[in-house]
Formats: C-alpha cells, structure tokens, sequence
C-alpha cells in the first residue's frame, strides 16, 4: 500500500505555505514560488549546508534553509532588511577572499554568484581585499581549476563521481587553507559528459571545461534576460 | 640658460602621456619627447590564462578600438585551433567577423574625426578652449555634430549585433564566430528609420569627406605641410595588392614608394620588425630589421595604408583614393595631417563593406567555428582604426598561454609622433619667449592626427588641463602654467 504523504502548512514572510512534511525548506519555498537564493544547494542531493547564503530564520532563530526541513506551523522569514543585509555580507566576503574577475570569464551571465551580487544590488565589498595568492590547476585535459574562484561550495565533491562512484573532486587543507582538488590519474580518465556537469554544477567560474570558452553568445545566457529568482514571486503582507 | 617645457598630462589620453620640450638659451627646441608614462602589464598577467580566454581579456587593453584586441587575439588563436588564417574560416565565420570589424573601423574614425579633430579644423588650432571641443561644434554646426554621433551610433550596433556588446563583447571565438545576424537585425541595418540605415551612412560619409576636402582647400599650406616629414609606411594588404583591414600579408614602402618588404606572411613578423627600448618611456619603439633602427622605423594607420596598398576594394571609396593618389602624383603622402584625408576615406569603404556583408547571406546562416589540429604558437594581425596591430601567444601542453607579446598600432607610431612633435614644436615654439595655450595645442594636434590610443582628445568637454612646467637646465621650476 502506497504511503501517503503528509502535507504540512507554514508561513515565509506571512505567506500561507503548504508542502510535504520533512521537504528542506529551500525546495518547499520554491514549491511556494518564494526563492531562497543560495550557492551550495543542488536539487536532489543531500545538503551540505555550506555557504550559508540560504540562512532565514525559523519561529525568530538563525537556520540554514537547505538543512532545514518544513515542519507544522513554522514561520519563517526570508525576505527581510535583516536577513538581506547578512546574505549581501556572505557574498561581499566570498569576493573579497577570492579573486573574482567578470570581464574576462566565460561563466559571466551564467554564474550564480554574479547573478546573486547584481540581485543583491552589490556595487562594492565593504571589507578590504586579501588578494591571497591561490593556485590555477591546469593539468587535467578535460578540466581547467580556475581555485581564485572557488567558494567551496563541495557540489563538485557531492556530485561529479565516475561510474565506480569515486570522486573526482575532493577538499585538501583546512580552514583558510582548504582548497578544492581533482584527482589526477581519475582526471585523465573523466568523459567530455562528466566534465560538462562538473562545469554547469560549478555555481561560480571555478570548474570549466577545456575549450568550451564563450562560445554561448552574449544575450542567450543564464541570467542574459531575468534576474536570478525572478520566475519566482516573492509575495509580502 | 636652456628650458625645458613639460605637457602633463597630454590631456584626455588613452592612457597617460606628456610631452617635453627642451629650449636652447635662444628659445630654440632642441628636442622634443613623447613619453608614455604608464605601464600596463597585460604581457606578464595573461600568462596561465587559458588561450581561449584571451581575445575576451585581451580587449580590455581598450575601451576605444577593444574589437580590434579582440579580433587580433582571435587570429592568433585560429592558429592554436588549427584553423589557419584568414579563409581558414568558414564564410559565416569570416565574414561577421568582418563586420565586426568594419563596424569598428567606422565607428572609431568617425569619433576621432568629428569628437576630437573637427574642432581644430572648425575653430581653429589657436581658438579659446573653451569652444574647441564636441560642445562647441553642435553649437556651430549643429549638423556636423548630430551626424558624428549617428554615424558612431551605427558603427557600435554593428558591434553589438555581432558582438553582444558595444563595449568589449564575446563574439569571437577561437576558430570562428559564437552567433549569426538575425534576419530583424541585418534588416534594422539596411532599412533602419531616423537615419540609421547603411546607404545614409554612404552618404554622410561623402558629406564628411567634402567638408574636409573644402577645408583642405582653404588651408593647402597648413594642411601639406604642418608637422610632415618623409618616413617609410607599413601595413598589411590583401594579396593583390587591395586594401584589407582584416587580413593579408605586410607590406612596407619608402618615402618614394619604392617597396621595401612585400608578400611577408605575419606568422613570421618578428623576422622583420624589432622593438627597440629607450629609457625615458614605458613605449616600445618597433622597426625593421633590416633597415636598422635609423632607418627602419615607420608609420602605420589610414595614411600608411593608402600610401602601401595599390587599390580599394570599393567603387566610391577607390574614386577618393584616385583624387587621393594624384595629389601626390602617385608618391606616398608624406603629411601628417593628411591622416584625416585618409582616415575619412577609410570610414567611405568601411561603409560599402558593411553595406556589402549586410547583403550577404552567409551572415545570416552557415557553420559558426572550423577547428583543426591543435598548434602551440600563433601570431593574429589586424589593421586597427590607428595602425597594424600584431598578437603574439604561445601555450604550453596544459592549455596555457606561457608568451604573449603585442605590438599595438599607437607602438609603431612611436617614432613619427615624437618626429611630429618635434616638427611642430620648432614650428610654433622656436624663437617665441611666451608660451601660450595654442602653442601647446599644436603640438597636440600633431600626435592628434594619428589618433594613438594614448590619444590626446582634447576636445572632449571642458577646458584642457594642461599643465606647463618651464625649467631650467638644471631641472629648477622657474614657471608654472595651468590653463
């Protein structure tokens, strides 16, 4: 017999909300047509809870909405002054501890940490740069690791395995000096498929594969003609 | 005592640049510098970067003429792609690429000419600053100044329909092209309402071209022979000898025509031009080799190219460069300020090309990219809006470009625009004990004519920041001037 499926209500922003019990509540909210922008979540794997950008707060405390899973009569806020202000500070760190450069990458207008800061309306960090030094891995022949843009997001770590489930990609170092890795005799062995989501998992310009450049014409890209979240209606009181 | 008289800044430059002046004890320059007193650094930090990355990092180089970067950096990297160059391509590929170009040319020669050099021509070199620029020509010839900033309007829409941007776009790739024309944007071009269309591009080329042959007649002594001096012209052409903005191969004459260097495939450039080094400048000072540093320098830009090139292409533009040609009797023109001559002539055919592309069906379908075996080193040539430009890359086996080198257009105009300065300021300044506002202002309108990208686009908006410093031999200010 077929088990049914709970349905439970709560509230984002004072909107009446409905989704399955036990869903995480980014995925719920969308389900509500509310978008809870974050970096690290992937739909249909499990949350890592990572880059914070998706933190709302939950009946008044402090939550990562990917980890969060919806309950009865929960409410939630997500759109607020104060919750906007603590994402903005989340992305203006991320630019100012790695070395981001928009003119000259091909994920431009495909990258949803640029599609966040424009959303966000971010015109300068507000802490000062640390420039730190961070090494390019070009050695793959699929696979160029372009680290100065990392956020170490691990989708690549949770998502880009070979056929006998190994990882690809994995984290070395810790702290401020974790830095993301291929392994490199698997690398040798990676298909042209498997790098191309790798690439398109990559939410910044970290992960490209070899050759594919700009080929997609300015206009037709990701965030060319909508901002990020914007099929989503974020209703208010 | 000796003087020395500085300009810095050279005031609305692409870049930073100031000029220096030195005076004998009667007044009489001794010698004059252009000096670039900035530093770039794009060689060094576009190493590791992936090849495919830079004709898009590359352009950045320039806000003015990036599409030139861009399609340079392109060529070089059709070679690394192994899809040759030049008819490498395939048609779709070659050809927006192309209108790419044209669309620059067009609209760079037309921003230089009517933003920066017509209020010299209309006001005169000695007017008060505070007319001689864009704000007192549409005040003057209101006419002038509204077909300026259409024309230039048309040029940065072909950009952006090839390109996606006006300003630094992506349309280029590595072995052809990233998108076609639509059928909506090749139609806006060939029938555009308000003026914006191809055929009264045409004809506010002529327009131009009349209001500055008139002027020409008006001022035949100023015009012939202000800040001229006889050097040798380089450029490439396409192979029979027409006149090809965006391929070909090099080709150099003397100051009598006689042809020094012919049919010299870019691959192999740096077998033939060299770049010497002086202390007091960040600018390169390139030259051919085998004429040695003495000799061997030369110019480049509109001017060179019609002094290199047998023919144009193009029914209207090859009647102007008949006119053109006979008014030196068939020799290279050897004056300065006859690169606005050239340069308007360049916008006519830059327009017939457009015109011509437009009608061609090749833009509007077609394969996009050709690729071929991979390469570890390639060479792209272009002739830019202000001279030949070359880009130089190596990669290594991961990808990586490990060499670059540029020689861009305003680098090989380095020795006729101090030669220029040089002439203009023993023209204006010699024997004068004041040096005023205008004095300077000729000096500028001698680097002006070749438009460098370090440019001295004075009349832009506002008064000139000009700053002159009067020194003594021993380095002391004696007196300061700020206009």
């Amino acid at each position: 017999m077929k088990k049914s499926i709970k349905k439970v209500s709560f509230t984002i922003d004072g909107k009446k909300c409905t989704a399955e019990e036990g869903m995480n509540l980014v995925e719920a909210a969308e389900q509500n047509g509310v978008f809870i922008p974050t970096l690290c979540h992937l739909k249909s794997v499990i949350p890592s809870g990572s880059c914070r950008l998706c933190t709302i707060k939950s009946n008044g405390r402090f939550m990562t909405a990917c980890t969060s899973k919806v309950q009865e009569g929960i409410a939630v806020e997500n759109d607020t002054d104060e919750i906007s202000d603590f994402r903005k500070l989340i992305l203006e760190s991320l630019f100012v501890t790695g070395n981001h450069y928009c003119p000259s990458c091909e994920k431009s207008g495909k990258c949803t940490l640029q599609a966040l800061s424009y959303s966000y309306r971010i015109m300068a960090p507000r802490f000062p740069f640390i420039f730190e030094e961070k090494e390019v891995d070009a050695s793959s022949p699929k696979i160029y690791l372009e680290r100065n843009r990392c956020v170490l997001c691990k989708r690549c770590v949770r998502t880009i395995k070979n056929k006998d489930g190994k990882n690809y990609f994995a984290i070395e170092g810790r702290g401020y000096k974790a830095k993301i890795i291929l392994d490199p005799v698997l690398a040798m062995q990676m298909t042209d498929e498997e790098a191309l989501t790798a690439m398109n998992n990559c939410p910044v310009g970290c992960i490209l594969k070899k050759e594919i450049g700009f080929e997609e014409p300015i206009g037709n890209r990701k965030y060319d003609t909508a901002e990020i979240g914007s099929e989503l209606t974020i209703v208010k009181d | 005592m000796s003087k020395k008289i500085t300009i810095d800044p050279v005031t609305r430059v692409e870049g930073h640049g100031k000029v220096t002046i030195y005076l004998d004890e009667n007044n009489n320059v001794k010698t004059s510098r252009l000096h670039i007193v900035e530093f770039r650094g794009f060689e060094r930090f576009i190493q590791g970067r992936p090849y495919w990355e830079a004709p898009v990092l590359v352009q950045r180089l320039c806000g003015i003429c990036p599409v030139s970067h861009h399609l340079a950096a392109a060529k070089a990297i059709d070679v690394l792609v192994g899809a040759g160059t030049g008819s490498g391509l395939t048609a779709t590929g070659e050809k927006m690429r192309r209108l790419m170009h044209y669309g620059q040319m067009f609209q760079s020669h037309v921003l230089h000419f009517f933003h920066l050099a017509s209020p010299d021509l209309l006001f005169g070199i000695d007017a008060a600053p505070d007319i001689r620029n864009i704000i007192g020509i549409a005040k003057e010839n209101k006419h002038l100044a509204v077909m300026g900033v259409m024309m230039r309007k048309f040029g940065q829409e072909i950009i952006k329909a090839t390109s996606g941007k006006k300003i630094h776009g992506t349309g280029a790739i590595p072995g052809g092209i990233n998108k076609h024309l639509t059928i909506a944007e090749r139609d806006s071009f060939l029938k555009g309402k308000d003026g914006q269309n191809i055929d009264q591009m045409i004809a506010w080329s002529l327009e131009a071209l009349e209001f500055l042959k008139n002027y020409q007649k008006e001022n035949r002594d100023f015009i012939d022979n202000f800040a001229s001096f006889p050097s040798n012209h380089l450029s490439i052409v396409r192979e029979d000898g027409a006149l090809d903005l965006y391929h070909g191969k090099i080709r150099a004459v003397d100051p009598n025509g006689e042809i020094i260097l012919d049919g010299i495939d870019y691959q192999n450039y740096n077998e033939y031009i060299v770049e010497g080094v002086k202390k007091w400048t960040y600018m390169k000072f390139p030259y051919l080799k085998h004429l040695g540093k003495e000799k061997g320098w030369y110019r480049v830009g509109p001017l060179a190219r019609l002094n290199t090139c047998d023919f144009i292409p193009t029914e209207l533009a090859q009647k102007e460069f008949e006119e053109f040609k006979q008014y030196t009797k068939g020799k290279p023109n050897n004056s300065t300020m006859h690169y606005h001559w050239a340069r308007l002539i360049e916008v006519l055919h830059s327009a017939e090309m457009m015109k011509q592309l437009l009608n061609d069906p090749d833009i509007l379908s077609g394969e996009l990219v050709t690729k071929g075996e991979k390469q570890f080193e390639g060479v792209g040539v272009i002739e830019a809006p202000r001279g030949t430009l070359f880009h130089h890359y190596r990669i290594n086996k991961n990808d990586q470009i490990e060499m670059a080198n540029l020689i861009v257009s305003t680098t090989n105009n380095n020795d006729p625009m101090n030669m220029a300065v040089n002439a203009a300021a023993k023209e204006m300044m010699n024997g004068q004990t004041e040096i005023t506002e205008p004095m300077m202002n000729a000096v500028e309108v001698a680097i002006r004519a070749y438009d460098p990208c370090l440019s001295c686009a004075t009349h832009a908006l506002g008064q000139m920041p000009l700053e002159l410093t009067l020194k003594d031999s021993n380095d002391i200010v004696i007196d300061k001037k700020r206009t």
